[in-house]
């Protein structure tokens, strides 16, 4: 075949055969099929497709044909390059799926390998109790109140209705500051905040106080000097105990699911008149005192100990002398407060068996409840 | 308080069906509540019976004791007849004597299973016992030898020694001190079931005359009634009768002679505390009054007690000889060789009580129920018990004295609105169930819309109409107080500090760091031990009378010691790779104002009010935090990266970030922080406190890694600048146009100081200045580093052009030239 000539003799060209073209074409054909991957493709086009390829200059050279010459060439050469230009596309395809797919297959990773660059952080699971419990009462349309850890004695005892010489106010349990005659202890109950938030808002009071308090307990398994409880206080006018067991009902179940009720025994506290003990239905027996061990056997719940209902905490009608000392016109408004401890609530929610767990800050023990509870 | 149902059933004629377990679930629900229910007895059972000794063969062993060899008629109790042989170690008995036997096949409390067995070289079937064998109390004194009435060999024993009986133990509140009496737990048992209550201390008692021993109070208030009585002829060597001894120990109390265990079993049956004396060691008349400070007294306890002038004293010619109320002194003890016992039976100020006990920290029986309150109306019925149970097993004769000084005092009436019980317990309590109840407990009720009440004697905890309503509604039932929700109004929700609080603990978890609480309490050496200086604020700490430890006295001013602490535990346990945090009050030192025990008839005034504010020390919110060993790990993706003082000041930034705060850093030197490694943070001009690495001497004072960094900020601070709206962002969407210059400069110039300036320089244009590489070398000179810097240009309102972005970043270098000698590196 001869190369481009700008100056020909139409003449001297040799017409485009029809077997001359579908050689070509074939020829073509056969070097796209025989592309292994893009880039022999990529030349297989700039041989057999390009401007310079053999149908390339084909096709320069229909222009020099007769006018009968030039239409069937031009038909023939017109198709033979599309044929080429379709498998080239195709093949174009195909190729690039199969790089793609082996480019896949050479990237695969081991995806069971760890990635635990970062340990996690957590937060404590008594800060997250506390809150969760603020959010409870919170939705209720209560509010939290908040108060100082180092206290007033007159805060802590005598506006509670625990004058100097009552027997609950010995000197084994309360942590005084010196010098003593400054009247100035480490609160021993979340209680006082129930005396300032008194002194310092007026009625309709709807509050609840989480927080830490200190006791001269010495520190082991069930004991520990600084412990955490929250208070809550409603001060309206015709308030009464049935509100008290409903907003404690309500609690119960927020913190420990569906059905899990109160159960009241009278009690004795300073503060409160009538007092009483709360109790819970245990939430993992559901009072029954004894849990399936598989097959028809029963054991002991441990949870309750199998007594079906599980200690929480104190409660009572606000004693009108504590409302008088703090301001709040008895005649008027009746009130309520309640107080739980959060760390032992945490210990039989989560079966955590020793309270030093909590003050240790061994990471494993808040890593295990993560940021919310 | 433990209680034999044996005992209760005495006073109270318990209705046919009611079982202990029934019993201690209704006392319970009426605020006695149950602690233990026990079964004495039933750790005993098989063959008991008695046994008469025939022969006793004394045989002494090579191990140097003496065995008995003795043959016991059981009658038929061994189903033969015939004598059983048993091999016995005590010698406290005689042939002839009746004892009690165990035969094989029963077991002995603990589980001591009896069987015939081979032992001294004799056949022993059986076992011949003592009372402690027995579970009767921890008479060492040998194997029981009973009165020769006691019975036929072969009889059961169980009766005669009043082994069963079950025994409820309640927990008893300070305001039911008539409970920690058979008399007061019988009158409950009596409201829980309907059975019909005989009141123990209802007994015709004799008059009081001039005859009796002479008794002279000095102090009304403190001792309001005095009843004394006096039994002549005494046998100091009488026995207790079995019954009563076994109640006693029942009840949780040591028998321990005739007379004194009569003393104590009336005080258990009757709930008021007695005091018996050896008459004959009395000299002169009894006096009672307030002690002189500083006189003497051996208290029965043997301790030499020096009295303050607040106690009451039982006195007589000698001087003091007793503690009124609480404890009696050795002097007038009775003792094996008493025959006159003279009875106290006083009633004295709980108040008085109180602090006596406290002042001598002096806990007995007698001081237990006399703090809380006991009916002042039976001492006459409580004396009179006392002598006639002294003569029934003690012979001798009672005198006809009888002393009583003093008269119980009259209860005020308590005036109640019929309606109030339903009105605070949101139940429905009726007029007559209100009359009916109040009278069950033991008040006289009379009027009726408007009652007046008259409270028991043995009451003296109800005081208020509320203190009825509780009485009313614990017998209406507490589990019939419907749950109802109270109407709160619309509440506001958290607080914004609240809010922020949690974000900063969000903040910090979601970082990867843990989140830990300490105790508040450390001594000198913690301060020591950060390397404080000798003047530095934070030792002044606030300092606990009566602190767990004398170690540990103060209350912390600073969160590190115990934050320190944690990461020496964590890495003691194995957790090397740490990133801690606490957020708690530290308490500064009191101004020394005194907080005023104020009144509580009414609101504090607003002048009372703020003293009160004035005396309790400020507690500033602190946020402490800790890092150690490696921030990211290690692992198959390559090295991990250590923590660094940069983590500690990054997590502050990053705190202040969350609240929209902006900091400055500010190198610094300050204990226990490394001198160079050191930044203060400020907002808005203010120090917030300091981060950095540990000085590495506090590393090992604290036993924690060397390098490891902490922070400590005072977050109530922190929390006053942040930021609770935030402003939306108005930014531009026009592209970016980017200039990186590296600027050498000395290197005591701060990166931060840099970074400001080109700030400034680049003028509004400019969207942010970001540090991104630190080179010190040859190439910038010695005492100079190159700080490299991205720069980040946008416009509003346009695409900027080329020039305008190099002219900022010309402004920007400029500027650091002028202010900081900076040279843009080629």
């Amino acid at each position: 075949m001869s190369g481009p000539n700008s100056s020909y003799d139409p003449v001297q060209v040799t017409p485009l055969g029809e077997e001359q073209v579908f050689a070509m074409r074939d020829e073509a054909l056969a070097a796209i099929a025989g592309a292994a991957d893009v880039d022999a493709l990529k030349q297989v086009r700039t041989d057999h497709a390009g401007d310079r390829s053999p149908l390339g200059l084909a096709n320069r050279e229909i222009g020099a044909l007769p006018p009968q010459a030039k239409k069937d060439a031009g038909m023939r050469v017109g198709q033979a390059r599309g044929a080429v230009n379709q498998a080239l596309a195709a093949r174009q395809e195909i190729l690039e799926a199969e790089a793609e797919e082996q480019m896949l297959v050479t990237e695969t990773v081991d995806v069971t390998l760890p990635w635990d660059r970062t340990p996690a952080g957590a937060r404590h699971p008594i800060t997250l109790m506390s809150e969760r419990i603020a959010d409870i009462f919170v939705a209720m349309g209560w509010e939290v109140a908040e108060g100082p850890l180092v206290e007033a004695e007159w805060l802590n005892f005598d506006a509670l209705n625990l004058g100097a010489d009552h027997p609950a106010r010995t000197m084994q349990d309360t942590f005084w500051t010196e010098p003593a005659e400054n009247h100035v202890v480490l609160r021993t109950h979340t209680s006082p905040v129930q005396a300032r938030t008194m002194l310092t808002r007026t009625p309709p009071i709807y509050v609840v106080c989480p927080g830490r308090v200190f006791r001269t307990d010495e520190y082991d398994a069930t004991h520990s000097p600084m412990f955490h409880q929250v208070e809550g206080l409603v001060i309206d006018e015709g308030i009464t105990m049935a509100h008290l067991k409903g907003s404690l009902d309500h609690f119960a179940q927020a913190v420990f699911g569906e059905g899990i009720t109160t159960r009241f025994r009278p009690s004795y506290f300073p503060f409160t008149e009538p007092s009483a003990e709360v109790d819970l239905i245990c939430f993992v027996c559901r009072g029954s005192g004894v849990v399936d061990a598989g097959g028809s056997a029963s054991v002991q719940c441990r949870t309750c100990r199998g007594e079906g209902w599980i200690e929480w905490g104190g409660c009572g009608v606000v004693n009108p002398r504590v409302l008088v000392a703090c301001g709040v016109d008895p005649e008027r408004y009746t009130g309520f407060a309640f107080g739980m401890g959060i760390d032992r609530t945490l210990m039989f929610r989560h079966g955590v068996g020793d309270l030093r767990s909590f003050f240790e800050g061994d990471v494993r023990f808040a890593r295990a409840f993560g940021t919310e509870i | 308080m433990r209680a034999p149902l044996s005992w209760i059933r005495e006073y109270v004629d318990l209705p046919a069906g009611v079982t202990v377990e029934d019993l201690a679930a209704r006392l319970t629900a009426l605020g006695l509540k149950l602690e233990a229910l026990e079964h004495p007895g039933s750790d005993l059972t098989g063959p008991l019976v008695i046994g008469r000794v025939l022969t006793m063969e004394p045989e002494p062993q090579t191990n140097g004791k003496t065995i008995n060899w003795c043959t016991v008629d059981v009658g038929d109790a061994n189903g033969t007849g015939e004598p059983q042989g048993i091999v016995c170690g005590a010698h406290n008995f005689a042939a002839g004597d009746l004892v009690v036997v165990v035969l094989p096949g029963g077991v002995l409390p603990g589980g001591f299973e009896i069987s015939a067995r081979k032992t001294y070289g004799h056949l022993s079937a059986g076992m011949i016992c003592s009372a402690m064998e027995l579970g009767l109390g921890d008479d060492h004194s040998g194997i029981i030898v009973l009165p020769a009435d006691a019975g036929e060999p072969g009889d059961g024993v169980r009766g005669l020694l009043h082994l069963d009986d079950d025994v409820i133990e309640f927990e008893i509140n300070p305001d039911r001190a008539y409970a920690l009496s058979l008399r007061g737990v019988a009158r409950e048992a009596a409201l829980a079931t309907g059975g019909v209550y005989t009141d123990p201390a209802q007994r015709d008692v004799p008059a009081p005359n001039a005859e009796g021993y002479p008794v002279v109070i000095d102090d009304l208030e403190g001792c309001p009634v005095f009843v004394a009585r006096t039994v002549s002829g005494f046998d100091p060597t009488a026995v207790t009768p079995r019954w009563m001894a076994r109640r006693i120990q029942l009840a949780g109390m040591r028998p321990i002679s005739l007379a004194v265990d009569v003393t104590n079993y009336v005080m258990l049956e009757l709930g008021h505390p007695i005091h018996g004396y050896d008459a004959d060691r009395l000299s002169g008349p009894i006096r009672v009054r307030r002690a002189v400070d500083g006189e003497h007294l051996t208290t029965l306890d043997g301790t030499d007690r020096v009295l303050a002038s607040g106690d009451l004293v039982v006195t007589d010619d000698s001087g003091p000889i007793g503690l009124g109320g609480v404890m009696g002194g050795e002097t007038t003890e009775m003792s094996a060789t008493t025959t006159r016992v003279l009875v106290e039976v006083a009633s004295w100020d709980p108040v008085a009580m109180f602090r006596t006990g406290k002042r001598h920290k002096l806990t007995s029986e007698a001081g237990k129920r006399n703090e809380r309150g006991v009916d002042p109306t039976i001492p006459e019925a409580a004396a009179d018990r006392v002598v006639e149970l002294l003569v029934e097993h003690g012979g001798g004769t009672a005198d006809p004295g009888v002393t009583k000084v003093g008269t119980a005092p009259a209860r005020p009436t308590v005036g109640i609105a019929a309606g109030l019980p339903a009105r605070v317990t949101g139940m429905t309590i009726d007029e007559a169930t209100v009359v009916a109840n109040l009278t069950a407990v033991g008040c006289a009720v009379s009027g009726s819309g408007s009652l007046t009440v008259v409270p028991p004697p043995w009451r003296p905890d109800i005081n208020d109409p509320f203190d009825l309503v509780e009485e009313v509604a614990r017998i209406v039932g507490y589990e019939r107080v419907p749950s109802v929700l109270p109407p709160a109004p619309a509440g506001r929700g958290l607080t914004q500090e609240q809010l922020f609080r949690r974000r900063v603990g969000r903040t910090l978890a979601g970082a990867g760091y843990v989140e830990v609480l300490t105790f508040p309490f450390v001594g000198t050496e913690a301060f020591d031990a950060l390397a404080l200086p000798g003047d530095d604020p934070r030792r002044t700490a606030l300092r606990l009378a009566n602190p767990l430890s004398s170690e540990a006295p103060l209350m912390t001013t600073t969160l590190l010691p115990g934050m320190l602490d944690t990461v020496a535990r964590n890495v003691g346990r194995g957790s090397t790779d740490l990133a801690l945090f606490e957020a708690a009050p530290v308490t500064l030192p009191s101004v020394g104002a005194v907080a005023p025990i104020l009144p509580v008839d009414r609101r504090p005034t607003a002048d009372e009010w703020a003293a009160l504010e004035r005396a309790v020390p400020d507690q500033p919110l602190h946020l402490s935090l800790a890092l150690t060993g490696e921030r990211e790990l290690a692992g198959w993706w390559g090295p991990g990266r250590k923590a660094t003082w940069a983590d500690a000041i990054d997590a502050v930034r990053t705190i202040a970030a969350a609240l929209s705060v902006e900091v400055e850093v500010r190198a610094a030197q300050h204990a226990p922080w490394h001198p160079g490694r050191c930044a203060e943070l400020f907002v808005a001009g203010t120090s917030l406190g300091h981060a950095g690495e540990l000085h590495p001497r506090v590393c090992k004072a604290y036993g924690v890694p060397a390098r490891t960094a902490v922070a400590e900020i005072n977050l109530s601070l922190l929390l006053e600048h942040a930021v609770a709206i935030v402003p939306g962002p108005d930014f531009s969407t026009y592209p970016v146009a980017k200039e990186d210059v590296a600027l050498i400069v000395r290197d005591d110039v701060p990166a931060e100081l840099v970074a400001a300036t080109l700030r400034a320089g680049a003028g509004p244009l400019c969207e942010s200045v970001r540090l991104f590489d630190v080179y010190t070398g040859e190439q910038v000179g010695a005492g100079h580093r190159s700080l490299a810097f991205a720069l980040r240009f946008r416009a509003p309102d346009r695409t900027l052009t080329e020039t305008e972005a190099t002219q900022a970043r010309t402004a920007a270098v400029a500027l650091a030239a002028e202010r900081h000698g900076a040279v843009q590196r080629a």
